[in-house]
């Protein structure tokens, strides 16, 4: 029985790790299955979440009493809900209008020209982004405000699930459904999907592509920004760099998944944050990091396609 | 260039006049500029190799700090265990004949381990193209530098400290002059008509018989060889090595020169990896002046934020880098896409 | 005649989709074969296939009586088949001479660090090298241009410009995939020319996919045509020009479309 309860616990710890991953993950992919591109500077987008629910919530501290809770009871917990959806979805918002912001001014001028050179511009991106906040609000870690009160959730027995945990995979699975719901049920994500598949027809077929384009830099920031939010109610400290090392994991999980594929960027999300949870409980947590690594070299020598993706082949 | 092994030694000799009659005097009297100058010189080796790759052949590497990383500790264990057997045989640490084949000899076997870690990292990265080749290499840099990080007897997080700094103006110089005629040989051969084939159009040079796979691991392993030197010379100069000074950031800042240069002008990277060497010092410098409002003190100084600036400008508007239009760089980055 | 290329009962699958069936095609030394069908009939995909970029599913390819197959392009390239592209792909970065001068790196003796000694080994074996390109360049009045980027070159130029690369890898078979795509009537006719003149100079077998009628049964001695990915007939031009599955194959499409 103790050892189910084990690997139940370690299940949900990787769970709620590999949901964080998912949630970058996804923006990467969606990225690149309209663009063909990486973009490098989605990390940022995710501290950068972060960062904007640290400077919001000073602004809603008096009227949603952050901080001031110490439980969840039957009472209080809509109302605390709905503070910290608030301070989310603004924080989403924000980051939706950066990714835009960004695609326009610094990817969208070199859609023509080789990939090379948006990668490389990309990189650029991302250092800016880091070393602007480093600058402007300090390189040492910041103290994240506490949006919903942290304990562990009641009546489940010896398993050890934080309040925070619970909060991350119920509002990973939310954001899921809704975008399956904007990817198969609305429009624009079907010329999403169109675009994915064929730019030039989509274009002779009225679709606006830079719309369209947009609107998905957009959407993959808001889930990353939902995912820094999410992570720093987990774990509240958070500094300019904190989107290096979980951007390229996304990444990872990205690839694994099949790059270009949403389904497979979150069940790579989840795969990759349950075998760092893994690494660590069987006694190397300075691997954790390493194993992300191992998993991108592995795939990308054997199945560079990934679990779900497609092949394609260069026309000769 | 058909003058050939006779311009090397010639320029060696120069390296080596200059450095037994000189460097005690500069290295005294300009202690800040002799540290800028033994920079600059790596940084030279670090960009003109990855020129090789990135340039001329045209395969984004984004892991060259891994092999520097690995070169330095190599080195730095070297010189560490087996320099005081090796002074031991040639006269002692005081005999300056000694402690120099010491250094070359710890700087080889940085290279060789270098150029080794570079067929192996090569081997398999290579067939991947474009954004996945620079994932996958900047994947094998942070594994390195892990791998460093929780390896004890290589001083793990607390990092190394080498025993002398031997490294002098000779040995610095004597390899940016080795390098860049190692570059320059194999460009202007069937070589490096191979390399820029393989950059242009992979598909069309295998039909033309070219094996494109070593052309490919044959600028990667060279540039590994040379990464490995560079991270000697910086270990013996430092005399102190930590795994965080060999980041994806250092990798990133060798990138930055090489585009600056122009991918595929060697002259043109030489010179950026002057110019980038000595900038962050001259604006530091700057910042200081009376012409800089306090404000903004801070932007000058901040190193990241320049280059990522420059590193945005540049694709937007120049993007064949500063010399990219001449030689065998020719516009690759700035033509639009055809294919 | 000597056999020099070989195809026995060639199949290649995708997947489900079968791109080419059962195809078999001999060349004979000092051959002109010209390969025809209509779109998506699998012509480039015989060429691939030939050229080692696909391995047949099923089948042999053979050159002077040696298995081709699973060898990687730049491997047959190096038995002894050369190739041109649809749509033309040349080095752009190098001149023209360099176009040339790169293709005759495979027989490079050579290593890279002769390069670096520079020894009179090396030199002569560059300077070789330099003569040859001079040579082939002026056979085909390239040579003065042999400065210019390939990129200014008129369009016309550059198709002559990648028959001549192919051509300093010194194949024994040449394979031309449209070269005749986007010429105007004066240059397919400067083409078909230029075509008859290589044959025949250099001594060599030449393949040549096209869409283009006139300049295919105006060269080739033997056509072999493709619907579909199998072979519907095989002959010289005036037996194919009245086989009526070709002329269905071709214009079969047209006459549905007018009884409806």
């Amino acid at each position: 029985m103790d050892r189910l309860i084990e690997i139940l616990q370690q299940l949900v710890n990787g769970v709620s790790l590999g949901s964080i991953y998912a949630l970058i993950a996804l923006g990467y992919t969606m990225v690149y299955g309209v663009l063909r591109f990486i973009n490098f500077a989605h990390g940022d987008i995710y501290m950068l979440g972060a960062y904007a629910g640290y400077l919001l919530a000073p602004l809603f501290a008096h009227i949603f009493k952050f901080g001031e809770f110490d439980t969840f009871t039957p009472e209080n917990t809509l109302f605390i809900l709905a503070g910290a959806g608030l301070i989310m979805i603004l924080s989403m918002a924000i980051c939706a209008v950066i990714g835009v912001l960004i695609e326009r001014i610094a990817y969208r001028p070199l859609r023509e020209r080789p990939r090379l050179n948006v990668l490389i511009t990309a990189i650029g991106v991302s250092l800016f982004l880091q070393n602007m906040t480093q600058y402007r609000l300090g390189a040492n870690p910041k103290a994240f405000p506490q949006l919903i009160p942290v304990h562990v959730v009641e009546g489940l027995g010896n398993l050890t699930v934080l309040t925070s945990q619970l909060a991350i995979i119920i509002s990973t699975v939310i954001l899921l459904i809704v975008l399956r719901f904007i990817v198969m049920k609305t429009k624009i994500g079907l010329a999403m999907r169109a675009l994915s598949l064929n730019p030039t027809a989509c274009s002779i077929m009225g679709v606006n592509n830079d719309v369209v384009i947009s609107f998905t830099f957009a959407l993959g920031s808001a889930l990353a920004a939902a995912a820094g939010i999410l992570v720093s109610m987990d774990s509240p400290s958070i500094n300019p760099l904190m989107g290096n090392l979980p951007g390229i994991k996304a990444f990872v999980a990205a690839v694994l998944g099949g790059i270009g594929n949403i389904s497979g960027a979150a069940l790579g999300g989840l795969i990759i944050g349950i075998l760092e949870t893994l690494v660590i409980a069987i006694g190397f947590p300075q691997w954790r990091d390493g194993i992300a690594f191992a998993v991108l070299i592995v795939i990308l020598l054997f199945k560079p396609t990934g679990i779900l993706g497609r092949v394609e082949r260069e026309k000769v | 260039m058909s003058r050939g092994p006779l311009s090397l030694i010639l320029a060696l000799a120069v390296c080596l006049v200059v450095s037994l009659f000189g460097e005690n005097f500069i290295a005294s009297k300009f202690a800040y500029y002799y540290d800028i100058l033994i920079t600059i010189g790596i940084n030279i080796i670090l960009a003109t190799s990855l020129n090789l790759v990135n340039g001329y052949t045209g395969q984004f590497s984004l892991g060259h700090a891994g092999f520097m990383a690995i070169g330095a500790y190599a080195s730095a264990s070297w010189s560490n265990h087996l320099d005081p057997i090796i002074l031991g045989m040639l006269g002692g640490p005081g005999n300056p004949l000694a402690t120099n084949i010491g250094l070359f000899v710890s700087m080889l076997f940085a290279g060789i381990l270098a150029a080794i870690a570079g067929f192996g990292v090569g081997v398999p990265s290579l067939r991947l193209k474009g954004d996945y080749l620079a994932i996958v290499t900047l994947g094998f840099g942070e594994i390195i530098r892990v791998a460093i990080l929780n390896t004890d007897f290589l001083g793990a997080s607390r990092g190394l400290s080498v025993i002398g700094s031997y490294t002098n103006l000779f040995w610095t110089y004597g390899s940016v002059v080795l390098c860049i005629y190692v570059v320059l040989g194999l460009v202007h051969s069937t070589y490096g008509r191979g390399f820029v084939t393989v950059r242009d159009d992979e598909v069309a040079a295998e039909a033309m018989g070219i094996n494109t796979t070593k052309y490919k691991v044959l600028a990667f392993v060279v540039a590994s060889f040379f990464a490995g030197i560079a991270g000697a010379l910086y270990a013996h100069f430092k005399a102190f090595i930590t795994p965080e000074g060999f980041n994806f950031f250092r990798s990133v800042d060798v990138v930055v020169i090489v585009i600056l240069g122009g991918m595929g002008s060697t002259v043109g990277v030489t010179v950026a990896a002057v110019l980038l060497t000595i900038l962050p010092e001259a604006l530091r410098a700057l910042a200081h002046t009376q012409f800089v409002p306090p404000a903004y003190q801070g932007l000058l100084e901040n190193r990241l934020i320049l280059y990522s600036l420059l590193l945005i400008v540049l694709m937007l508007t120049r993007p064949q880098g500063l010399f990219g239009d001449r030689g065998a760089s020719r516009k690759r980055l700035s033509r639009s896409r055809g294919d | 005649m000597d056999s020099l290329l070989k195809l026995h009962d060639c199949t290649i699958r995708f997947g489900g989709l079968t791109a080419v069936a059962s195809f078999s095609m001999e060349i004979c030394k000092r051959e002109l074969v010209g390969l025809i069908g209509p779109n998506g009939a699998g012509k480039t995909t015989v060429f691939n296939m030939v050229t080692g970029v696909y391995r047949p599913t099923e089948g042999d390819v053979f050159l002077a009586g040696e298995r081709l197959n699973g060898l990687k392009p730049y491997a047959i390239t190096g038995k002894g088949i050369a190739r041109t592209f649809q749509n033309i792909r040349l080095f752009n970065s190098l001149t023209v001479f360099d176009n040339v001068r790169a293709a005759f790196n495979l027989h490079v003796k050579h290593g890279p660090s002769h390069a670096l000694t520079r020894g009179k080994a090396f030199l002569k074996e560059e300077s070789d090298i330099e003569k040859r390109t001079l040579e082939l360049l002026k056979i085909f009045n390239l040579d003065r241009l042999r400065e210019a980027m390939c990129k200014s070159l008129p369009y016309g130029d550059q198709r002559r410009l990648e028959i001549v690369r192919a051509l300093a890898t010194q194949p024994k078979l040449l394979l031309l995939d449209e070269p005749a795509a986007g010429m105007t009537p004066t240059e397919k006719s400067n083409l078909m020319r230029l075509i008859e003149f290589v044959q025949e100079t250099f001594d060599i077998s030449v393949l040549l996919v096209e869409h283009d009628m006139r300049v295919v049964m105006g060269i080739c001695k033997r056509i072999y045509v493709l619907d579909h990915g199998v072979k519907i007939a095989e002959g010289p031009p005036e037996k194919i020009r009245k086989d009526p599955k070709v002329i269905e194959a071709y214009l079969g499409e047209t006459e549905v479309e007018d009884k409806r």
